[in-house]
């Protein structure tokens, strides 16, 4: 028999399309607006750069478990995932439709930088339309599920975006920030972040770390199925867009400041929640450590 | 335009707001009653501390005062850039408040805010980009990044950026290119009280931006893809 690991098929490694349709039940997936409609950038042009026919953003139908979902995929091969006026417009667009139609959640497949710079302002008032757009699927009862775990992780005003959902599935390899590493070290220097140190990048964005804190609700290993397993359990449990549950959220928030907010590395963060081993955390395989520290890490 | 300036001209019948750190937060009184005062000052960078203080202050006029209009007021430049931000989640804490002034405008909270100062990135989104109309005073500065930066992490030369800029609402920083994109409703001009009474006053409604955008030839494209994946007419 071969070992697990070769039967798995990687997230990371799949396009946006490949993933929504390892993701779904087989052949369910309606794309709207598909690269046949040709719905390009009006401002790429202008700078001589390529467009793409989907602007980087797949949005569409289908079915998870039989129930109906919506779902969009950023697609990180088409300038980072990064956000300009159309590929805003489809995330805005699907998340409205799902306030109205009710269907049973929405799947944010998120691979993106965050604001498209080449589109900066209209990025960034793209990003704001998804934002209020998500909250208000979520105020009308459809939980909205983030999936990290392309090559471009989730950054910028997208992070904020992945904050909104009801609910975060991370792998590993994916990464959830504001300020990432590499615009971190050109604006504050390599002495605040070095970004091609890898082992300090994924301790301080990674799936691991974002797990434990509690910003990532499961942590899976890079497999599109294991992706499926955890988006259809975080459909089932919806975090209510209410005064009781914000201020609980408050409370959590204000006490991961008090326990965590002298660490200067995430060692310290997770040795202060009692985790173990701490070489063991980059080490094992994502249900290893679910299996070893799920009682030590912080739940939301 | 200080912030005791603006409050003085947006609340003449008196305004209780107190400024701890970055963190603006108090009352104002117009005609139609108090109002809550949020917002922050000094090119604010909003990072895990200042986020979570803004979330109490939003979560705290829905628990105490049901249905109060809330007077955004912005001046900053984005989130706080550093690692210790990073690593403890601060799009965590960003995506709370944004969660918190969703549930403010879901229980019926009027949304106004006014743009006094800078306003960009990360320290715009989750506060004054989430309100339900979003107005500009003297002084305003809504951009993403410096031409510089932007020619750095683009690749893209300087000075074609800057000629491109001059004609190009998504590339020129500054009010006049977020009034042609629909991200800012209008600049006011003294005198300013009624005019937030006026916008006080107005009904809430659905998120009109990108069509504003389209009116105004900023975004020719946003309100149509958003309007036919909404409707399910694409394909």
């Amino acid at each position: 028999m071969r070992p697990a690991a070769l039967d798995r098929r990687s997230w990371r490694e799949a396009t946006a399309r490949r993933r929504v349709a390892a993701l779904l039940d087989a052949g369910s997936f309606v794309e709207w607006l598909p690269p046949a409609a040709r719905v390009t950038s009006p401002h790429l042009g202008a700078l001589d750069l390529p467009v793409a026919f989907d602007d980087g953003a797949v949005v569409g139908e289908g079915l998870l478990d039989h129930r109906r979902v919506l779902v969009a995929a950023q697609e990180g091969a088409f300038m980072g995932g990064a956000v300009g006026e159309v590929h805003g417009a489809k995330l805005t667009g699907l998340l409205r439709r799902a306030a109205r139609e009710r269907p049973a959640g929405v799947l944010l497949l998120l691979d993106s930088g965050g604001v498209r710079l080449q589109e900066a302002n209209a990025g960034l008032i793209a990003v704001s339309e998804i934002m209020r757009a998500l909250l208000e699927a979520r105020a009308a009862g459809v939980p909205v599920v983030g999936l990290i775990g392309g090559a471009w992780g989730c950054f910028g005003g997208m992070g904020i975006v992945a904050a909104c959902c009801d609910a975060l599935a991370m792998s590993e390899e994916g990464r959830l920030g504001v300020s990432g590493p590499d615009v971190l070290e050109t604006v504050k220097g390599v002495e605040e972040l070095d970004a091609a140190d890898r082992a300090l990048v994924w301790r301080t964005y990674g799936g691991k770390h974002r797990w434990l804190l509690g910003d990532a609700d499961r942590l899976v290993a890079d497999d599109v199925a294991a992706f499926r397993a955890a988006a259809l359990e975080l459909l089932a449990s919806p975090r209510p867009l209410e005064l009781e549950a914000l201020e609980a959220e408050h409370l959590a928030l204000a006490g991961r400041l008090e326990d965590l907010g002298g660490a200067a590395d995430a060692r310290d963060a997770w040795a202060t929640l009692g985790v173990r081993d701490l070489d063991q955390v980059a080490r094992c395989e994502p249900d290893e450590l679910v299996r070893a520290e799920g009682a030590r890490r912080r739940a939301r | 335009m200080t912030p005791t300036a603006l409050l003085d001209a947006l609340f003449p019948a008196g305004h209780a707001v107190r400024a701890d750190g970055p963190v603006l937060a108090g009352t104002g009184r117009t005609a139609a009653g108090e109002v809550a005062v949020i917002g922050t000052h000094g090119a604010a960078e909003v990072g895990v501390e200042a986020a979570l203080r803004l979330a109490g202050e939003v979560l705290a006029v829905v628990r105490s005062h049901p249905g109060r209009s809330i007077v955004v007021l912005v001046d900053t430049r984005g989130q706080r850039m550093s690692r210790r931000d990073e690593l403890l989640g601060l799009a965590a804490y960003l995506g709370h408040l944004a969660a918190a002034v969703g549930l403010a405008r879901r229980r019926g909270h009027r949304l106004v805010a006014v743009v006094f100062g800078e306003a960009s990135s990360g320290g715009v989104l989750p506060l004054g980009f989430m309100a339900d109309e979003i107005h500009a005073v003297d002084g305003a500065r809504p951009w993403v990044m410096a031409l510089a930066a932007m020619a750095r992490v683009t690749k893209l030369p300087l000075e074609r950026l800057e000629a491109l800029s001059r004609g190009s609402a998504v590339l020129a920083p500054g009010l006049e290119s977020f009034l042609r994109l629909g991200g800012i409703d209008g600049a006011w001009t003294p005198p300013l009280a009624p005019r937030l009474e006026a916008a006080l006053a107005r009904p809430a409604g659905p998120d009109r931006r990108a069509e504003v955008g389209r009116e105004r030839g900023g975004r020719p494209l946003a309100a149509e893809v958003a309007g036919r994946v909404a409707g399910g007419t694409g394909g």
